[in-house]
Formats: structure tokens, C-alpha cells, sequence
């Protein structure tokens, strides 16, 4: 079996890309995310998109680029406080916003990935988060009622992989791609080296292929948002 | 003296046990790290998933794929972690992780916390703290005890959208140290040096008992 690796960005989202659809877009802050793929579906044009992410990216760069090009309709969020076109178009009404704490979007989407369409959790109960949802009482405490995600296609950020698309992530840009992966009708995944089968160790692997239908080896800028230093001191 | 934001750091470190699981908040609780106990041994962890948390690192050790959840550049240390924003919220949700520090806006009397929007103004989102005052064993916030414009920030209930109800266990403000217990409300346990319960008294909305310890 092969045909999971394409030549770019723009063939691997081929004939996967339509107005209205429903990203899942892997990364925290601006580590591990999908930087190529991204460009390729502002390239493409496609528009009203629904993004499930957990942050939006900065002014011009990650989903920003999007947010520029006023493609996305709605964000699925649980932080947005980076990027200044997002405000804009959020309190002009252009953009529709969906705060989800983190813990619940990242269960959300392992959820949604396991064919588990909802759960409970004690996570913002009492708060408006919680307005409207289902309460229910285990062993005297108060749960609310939240829904699996699953997305028309998921696109993702990992270290390595092998062309049965398992995948490695490296440090803390794993983050959200594993349960991205798994939540997408499609999932393509943007890797900073494809090798040969046999390199990747199977019991390290942490995104088994069956859940990625398309690879492609990109070239990343890996923009940091705070660089924090320390000073070595002085002999 | 009220205490500054260094003393205000120390006094929330004397919360660490030894072999603790620790998140600490952006802000003045990140400074806590700088304060650990001599004899105390803890292990932080960072919510977009990690554990093992070090320093920053020296300029030649900077990593993109290497931040914590202020998107800050870390290092990491022996013995470190790496997981899914899954896992790592199922350490959070699951009840394992011992102690979270964090700021607040406002804490009510019943210990509710409101630290994430300020409607009207631009509402930035809730990240990992609605998940860690739900799920985690004990909370610690770390506040002034007036806002910039004098009001007071131990309310009778909080006026800004909640992050959690009854979730907050201890307040440590400028001021002193407040104990928060389900169903008996808030004491006042400890006093910065100099202040006087006059001091606390006129600038704290929340009614609270005196158990100075």
C-alpha cells in the first residue's frame, strides 16, 4: 500500500476542500501547527469555513493569514488573545466566536475521534459555558453535558513519519494534533521528514496511520511567539 | 507593609509539599517556581502538555517546539514528560495534578472565581482555567487585594462571568491569607506584616471571620 505522500501542500488537500466545511487545525499557540497546510487552504480560496483550534494564530501568520482573507466564519476556540484582526472582525460582528475550555475541546475531539458523541464533565459548571447544556448528578457532584467534534477534514502538524502515516511529534507541538488526527472524516498531516518504513520505532509510535490519509513533507518557519531567556552567568 | 509581587510568590511557595504536581498560572504565580521550600521536590506541569517543566533556557537553547502554556520559550528537565492536550487535561479533569496558583479578578465570599472575561472589553478566553479550577485537588489564587482603582476584589458574589463556582481553597492576596471552606466561608489566617485588620477591613467587600494563625 502507498499513495498517502503527496509532492506539497496544495495536492495533499486535493479535491478535500469545500465552502462551508469544517477544519480541525492542530497546534498550540503557533508551536506544531500546520504552517503549510494553512497557507495552501488560504491559497486555495475556499471560504465560510467553521475552524476548530485552539487559538487563532497571530496577526498574519498560522490562521491569522485566514482571518486576513476573511475565509473563516466561525472559530471554535479556548484562547484568541494574540491577534488583533480577530477582534476586529469579532466585535464587528463578521466573526462568529465559541469559547470551549481547553480541556473540553481537546476531549471534544478525542471524543468525537473515538465515536463517542458526548460525555460529562464538571468543567465549567456554574459559569455560562455551562447555559443550556444538560446537568446530571454523579455520586453528588454536578456534570454538564458536552458533545463530540468530529470535522470534514482535519489538518495537522508531526515530527516524523514513516508512508503508512504513523506519526511522531516532537516535545510540547504535540499538543493537540493526536486527537485532531483522529476526528477528521479526512487527515492530513504535514511532517518535517517522511522515512523509509522499518525507521520509525512501532512502540513509539504516537499517531498510528490508519487515522492520516494524506502526508506531506513541508518547510517550517516555527515563528515563536515569546522568547524567554535566561542569561548564563559570568565566569 | 502590603507585600510585593516577589513576597506575594514566597508566601504562595509555602503551599508546595514535597512530590507535589504543580500548574501555575501566568503572572505573579509563575514566580513562585523561584521560591520552592529547601527539602521540597515538585514537579510542574504545563497544560498544553508537559510535565517536568524547567527555566527559560539560555539563547542557544531555544526550541520553537518547546513552550509553555504562556507560549513562553522552556526547557525541560530530567525525568520530563511530553503529551496530548487530552492526556494532559485528563491529569487536570482526573483530579491528579495536587495544586494549581492562579490570578483572579474577583473571588466571592463562597470562594467562586472570576478571572477570564471582562464583558464589554475584549474577551480574550478561558484557555485551561475553567478545566483547572474544576479538576484539580486544591486552589490557590494570588491577587492584589484592590483593583488598580481601589475596588475590592473579595466580593460578597462576583460581578464578572465566573470561571468556577466554589472552587478557590486559599487567597493570598497583598494583604494577607484567606481560607476559603466549602459551606463556612471565608477566614482571615494570616496578615502581611504591618497591615492591620483596619486595613483589611476597608478595602474587602466579602464578610470573613478572623482566625489569625
Amino acid at each position: 500500500m502507498t499513495g498517502k505522500i503527496f509532492k506539497d501542500a496544495r495536492t495533499a488537500l486535493d479535491g478535500l476542500l469545500f465552502d462551508g466545511m469544517t477544519i480541525m487545525a492542530g497546534g498550540f499557540g503557533l508551536c506544531g501547527i500546520p504552517e503549510n497546510l494553512i497557507l495552501a487552504i488560504r491559497d486555495s480560496g475556499v471560504k465560510n469555513l467553521t475552524v476548530i483550534s485552539n487559538n487563532a494564530g497571530v496577526d498574519g501568520f498560522g490562521l491569522g493569514m485566514l482571518l486576513n482573507t476573511r475565509q473563516i466564519k466561525k472559530m471554535i476556540s479556548s484562547y484568541v488573545g494574540e491577534n488583533k484582526e480577530f477582534e476586529r472582525q469579532y466585535l464587528s460582528g463578521e466573526l462568529e466566536l465559541e469559547f470551549n475550555p481547553q480541556g473540553t475541546l481537546a476531549e471534544r475531539c478525542r471524543a468525537g475521534g473515538a465515536g463517542i458523541p458526548g460525555f460529562y464533565t464538571k468543567t465549567g459548571v456554574g459559569t455560562v459555558i455551562a447555559e443550556g447544556k444538560e446537568h446530571k448528578v454523579f455520586g453528588g457532584e454536578t456534570y454538564i453535558l458536552e458533545t463530540g467534534l468530529v470535522a470534514d477534514l482535519s489538518i495537522i502538524k508531526a515530527w516524523k513519519a514513516d508512508p503508512e502515516g504513523n506519526l511522531i511529534y516532537r516535545k510540547t507541538a504535540r499538543n493537540f494534533n493526536p486527537m485532531m488526527a483522529t476526528a477528521g472524516k479526512a487527515t492530513v498531516a504535514e511532517v518535517e521528514e517522511i522515512v523509509p518504513l522499518g525507521r520509525l520505532d512501532a512502540n513509539f509510535v504516537h499517531t498510528p496511520g490508519i487515522f492520516v490519509q494524506r502526508l506531506v513533507q513541508g518547510k517550517f518557519e516555527k515563528r515563536i511567539e515569546q522568547r524567554t531567556v535566561r542569561q548564563r552567568e559570568s565566569a | 507593609m502590603p507585600w510585593d509581587r516577589n513576597q506575594l510568590a514566597q508566601r504562595a511557595a509555602k503551599e508546595l509539599r514535597d512530590g507535589f504536581y504543580v500548574n501555575l498560572g501566568i503572572g505573579i504565580p509563575t514566580l513562585v517556581a523561584n521560591y520552592i521550600p529547601k527539602g521540597v521536590s515538585i514537579t510542574l506541569q504545563s497544560e498544553n502538555g508537559m510535565l517536568g517543566m524547567g527555566p527559560f533556557p539560555y539563547e542557544d537553547e531555544v526550541d520553537a517546539d518547546l513552550i509553555n502554556a504562556g507560549k513562553q520559550t522552556i526547557t525541560e528537565l530530567l525525568g520530563a514528560s511530553y503529551f496530548s492536550s487530552a492526556d494532559s487535561f485528563g491529569m487536570i479533569r482526573g483530579g491528579h495534578i495536587d495544586l494549581s496558583i492562579l490570578g483572579a479578578m474577583e473571588v466571592s465570599e463562597k470562594g467562586d472565581l472570576a478571572n477570564w472575561m471582562v464583558p464589554g472589553k475584549m474577551v480574550k478566553g478561558m484557555g485551561g482555567a475553567m478545566d483547572l479550577v474544576a479538576g484539580v485537588k486544591r486552589v490557590v489564587v494570588v491577587m492584589d487585594h484592590a483593583s488598580k482603582a481601589g475596588e475590592p476584589k473579595l466580593l460578597k458574589q462576583c460581578a464578572l462571568p465566573l470561571t468556577g463556582k466554589a472552587v478557590v481553597d486559599l487567597v493570598i492576596t497583598n494583604l494577607g491569607v484567606f481560607e476559603v471552606k466549602r459551606g463556612e466561608g471565608m477566614t482571615l489566617i494570616e496578615l502581611a506584616e504591618g497591615v492591620t485588620l483596619d486595613d483589611v477591613k476597608a478595602q474587602t467587600e466579602a464578610s470573613y471571620k478572623v482566625a489569625l494563625t
